[in-house]
């Protein structure tokens, strides 16, 4: 199986990819979710399959062989989580920039957003006032 | 000593608040400082002179071998007492030149900042005590010459100054580092005892280089002198105090240092006696295309500084003369070129010109700071009965023994121009009629300017009060004892006649001033600074074109440059590792297959779809294979935290992204992409299998296993390891998920606020 691992981890890194690429944000959104699947399977396949037993310590102190590697289980749990966090703002960002900027195109956003062709750091700082100017109400 | 040294960094830091307590008085009480540093460095001079050098240091980092340790011989002690007796003069000079400025509290503490790290500088033994002292005048150095800030040219003067001055710290550094790795020591005064080491060693040259390097631009040596007529944009007491007196003279100590060491080899005398006399005719040459007070003072300065490394080179290659020249005219030096700096600011600020084609009759206005002008001006023409006199006569002995005849020649030339320049100084006091309600300017204007040109006077009439000093620092120049009678009168000799035909020519070239004023300052001259002009402006290019690549405000682009670099990496370390391996194929499950091919599938149908609805489902679909190859791989845990987060994921993405519209026509991948997309997800294929065909060490898992219920008290290992042996690890997982969630909540709650009329 973990060869067929192997394959599949770099197919879904290579559509991830490409739809990061897409210009449309949702497209690179989802591209994004499929890079960490593909991610997770990696880190998970490095501690080795073909275990019997889960993780866990027996009542009486002793282990069951041969038991699934934990280390990578302990990584992966934090970054499905962390992936989570980072998706759902996601998610609520480019909603918020479809609204105001009435597009979604992460080609189209900066000649939204871009009033002069080289702004200045006193013009970045200014910058949310005339943002703001511009949402319609 | 250290606490010397301490005490003036912490009054310098209290400098504002005295300013705010005292106001217009506050330069009076700031002088204080530096007055009672002269009088401690004065209460040293009985030992230094009966030939002890005082030692004295603390811990700073003893681990890497940094002490702050400090070392007292004639040498330091002359720089000292020039530092701290100038500065006090300086303070309160400043107090009058500066009167009402808004920023003079923060004057006062820069200044006295710099004349700290000054003192550390010159006391300094320990190698990298001395280099981040260096580094410290540079910088307060900066800060003073941009002290007008508003000024553009006083910016870029200051830039130019701390770019010439700290790159050239770079190089000092790596100078200073060879030396001790050389030498075997940190100490300074433990490499002074090893100069046949040093100067026998392979890296001998290349050290040598890069400090002279580090020397040459601090003390505004050829070819590195522009920057100093350039920073004169400093306020006056900046410029008589850093840029005259003290600061431009650290490259010189140092070299009069280090000479003991590294010097007495053909190289050393050769190359400094050839900038040295290079920078004396620069100075010399391009006073006369100057009509700005200050400016011609300036490339006295460097004309000056060029005579200091020229005697320096000429030491190892005299009895005595070089060093005790070296000795005479660097006190000389700095007492008539702080003052004449004085005296221009003090007639800049009462007749509101620096500009000498524009001054006339100052004498009858002026009485105080025109003596004190006419004294310093005798010293820098070299004319009897000053101390110039006696130090420019020591170097002509010196150049007459060590150099060829069309050096000394050409050095006579150089020193000439400072008859000139004198000439130029004095003459618009005591011709022509002053101008309108023009008179003396406070104490505080003046007393800096008649103390230190009376000295000069002083020490000229009777050398001998000098002369215990300068035998001290003659002998630590030289590495070997120096006893020498400095008088006004030699008797008929040599460089008296070199004086005689320095005056005259000095005198000639003033009645040549106007027309080689008119004739040189007609067009700019290209010289170094153009070099230094050309580099800044290539620069500047080059990292607006490199920005242009790098920061393209492209999302696209960045992601292209993010992943080929990590196809570049993971491609390298495959190469360089054991290549290209396949590892033993394991038994299969035909429904594994089936899973794992029903994934690829979805993903790859993601490439087409053109529905949010449609994308919902893909990536569960992908989401819920994860989870599934997870419980079969006995990942319990994993599985359900898997199938939440998807369906949490899906939920969201249903709930908001339903109302945005279509994705609308997908425009069709470009090749780029492709190649980006298929490179990544092959690279992870390859890693992946050579990483399956090595066995794996089961260390940590085992480490694990065993410590997870007697040390962590839990038998679930996997949680364990999260909540207790990467506990700080979570704790900062659940912040970022907190953070992020407080996002989406304000992101919403913005929308909804806006939602209503």
């Amino acid at each position: 199986m973990e060869v067929l691992l192997a394959f599949l981890v770099g197919g879904l890194a290579a559509v991830g990819v490409y739809l990061m690429l897409r210009p449309h944000l949702i497209q690179f959104l989802v591209g994004f979710l499929v890079l960490g699947n593909a991610a997770n399977l990696l880190i998970f396949t490095a501690g080795r399959l073909g275990s019997q037993f889960p993780p866990l310590v027996q009542r009486d102190g002793g282990l069951l062989e041969p038991i699934a590697n934990p280390l990578p289980q302990a990584l992966i749990l934090t970054a499905i989580v962390i992936g989570f966090g980072l998706a759902a703002f996601g998610i609520v960002l480019f909603y918020r920039a479809e609204q105001g900027l009435g597009t979604l195109s992460a080609e189209a956003m900066p000649e939204v957003f871009e009033p002069a062709p080289a702004p200045s750091p006193v013009d970045q700082v200014e910058a949310p006032r005339s943002e703001k100017e511009r949402v319609p109400a | 000593m250290v606490t010397s040294v301490l005490v003036a960094f912490a009054g310098a830091l209290g400098a504002p608040w005295v300013y705010r307590g005292l106001g217009n008085r506050a330069g009076w009480v700031l002088a204080l400082l530096p007055l009672g540093l002269t009088l401690y460095f004065s209460s040293l001079l009985p030992a230094v002179l009966a030939g002890q050098t005082l030692r004295h240091g603390v811990a700073w980092v003893p681990s890497l071998g940094v002490g702050l340790s400090f070392y007292l011989d004639g040498l330091s002690l002359l720089f000292a007492l020039l530092i701290t007796g100038i500065g006090t003069f300086i303070v309160i000079y400043s107090g009058g030149y500066l009167k009402g400025h808004p920023d003079l509290g923060r004057f006062y503490l820069v200044i006295l900042l710099f004349m700290a790290s000054m003192l550390g500088l010159v006391l300094a033994d320990n190698i990298v005590t001395l280099f981040v002292m260096w580094e410290l005048t540079s910088l307060t150095s900066y800060l003073l010459i941009g002290f007008n800030h508003t000024e553009f040219r006083s910016r870029r003067a200051a830039t130019q100054a701390l770019f010439v001055t700290a790159g050239g710290g770079l190089a000092l550094l790596a100078g200073l580092i060879l030396l001790a790795g050389m030498g075997g020591s940190w100490e300074i005064s433990e490499l002074l005892t090893k100069g046949e080491v040093l100067r026998a060693h392979p890296w001998y040259l290349g050290a040598l280089v890069l400090v002279l390097v580090g020397a040459f631009t601090k003390s505004a040596q050829f070819p590195f002198h522009f920057w100093l007529p350039n920073a004169m944009e400093a306020p006056t007491p900046v410029s008589a105090y850093l840029h005259s007196a003290t600061m431009v003279k650290a490259g010189v100590y140092l070299l009069a240092r280090l000479q003991p060491a590294l010097g007495g080899t053909e190289v050393w005398s050769s190359t400094l006696m050839a900038f040295g006399l290079a920078t004396l005719l620069t100075g010399a040459t391009l006073t006369f295309r100057q009509t700005d007070l200050k400016r011609l003072l300036a490339y006295s300065t460097v004309a000056a500084l060029g005579a200091l490394v020229f005697a320096i080179g000429a030491v190892p290659l005299t009895s005595y003369y070089g060093a005790v020249g070296f000795a005479a005219f660097l006190l000389a030096h700095s007492l008539y070129k702080g003052g004449l700096f004085m005296a221009a600011g003090a007639v800049d600020h009462e007749v509101g010109t620096r500009d000498v084609s524009q001054l006339s009759g100052l004498f009858r206005a002026m009485p105080i700071t025109g003596v004190a002008v006419g004294l310093s001006a005798l010293s820098l023409a070299g004319l009897p009965p000053v101390l110039g006199f006696i130090g420019k006569e020591a170097l002509y002995a010196a150049f007459l023994e060590a150099a060829p005849a069309w050096m000394t020649g050409l050095a006579v030339l150089g020193f000439a121009v400072g008859v000139t320049l004198a000439l130029i100084l004095t003459v618009p006091f005591f011709r022509g009629q002053p101008p309108e309600g023009v008179h003396e300017g406070s104490p505080s204007l003046w007393l800096g300017p008649v103390v230190l040109a009376g000295l000069g006077l002083l020490v000229g009439l009777f050398p001998g009060l000098y002369n215990p000093l300068a035998d001290a620092v003659a002998s630590a120049v030289k590495g070997a004892p120096v006893a020498y009678h400095l008088k006004l009168w030699h008797g008929l000799n040599l460089p008296l006649l070199l004086s005689l035909v320095t005056v005259l020519l000095g005198v000639g070239l003033y009645f040549l001033y106007p027309r080689l004023l008119a004739w040189m300052a007609r067009e700019p001259i290209p010289g170094p600074e153009s070099a230094y002009v050309g580099l800044m402006r290539g620069l500047m290019r080059f990292s607006g074109k490199l920005e242009r690549l790098l920061q393209s405000g492209s999302l696209r682009a960045y992601l292209v440059w993010t992943f080929m670099g990590l196809v570049a990496l993971v491609g390298l370390a495959l190469l360089r590792g054991d290549g290209l391996l396949w590892p033993q194929l394991q038994g299969l499950h035909p429904g594994q297959a089936v899973l794992l091919a029903l994934m690829l599938l979805s993903a790859l149908a993601a490439l087409r779809l053109r529905s949010h609805l449609a994308t919902v489902v893909v990536v569960g679909i992908v989401g819920a294979g994860v989870a599934i190859v997870f419980l079969l791989q006995n990942a319990p845990d994993l599985a359900i935290t898997q199938f939440l987060v998807e369906t949490l994921t899906a939920v969201l993405i249903a709930l908001v992204l339903l109302q945005i519209r279509r994705i609308g026509a997908v425009p069709r991948g470009r090749f780029l992409d492709k190649l980006v997309a298929l490179s990544f997800g092959g690279i992870l294929t390859l890693l992946m299998l050579a990483m399956l065909a090595q066995p794996m060490s089961p260390h940590l898992a085992q480490f694990f296993a065993e410590k997870s219920l007697p040390e962590g008290f839990g038998r679930n290992i996997v949680n364990v390891i999260l909540v207790d042996f990467r506990g700080l690890d979570t704790f900062g997982e659940i912040t970022v998920v907190g953070l992020a969630g407080l996002g989406v909540y304000a992101l919403l709650k913005g929308l909804r606020k806006e939602g209503k009329p």
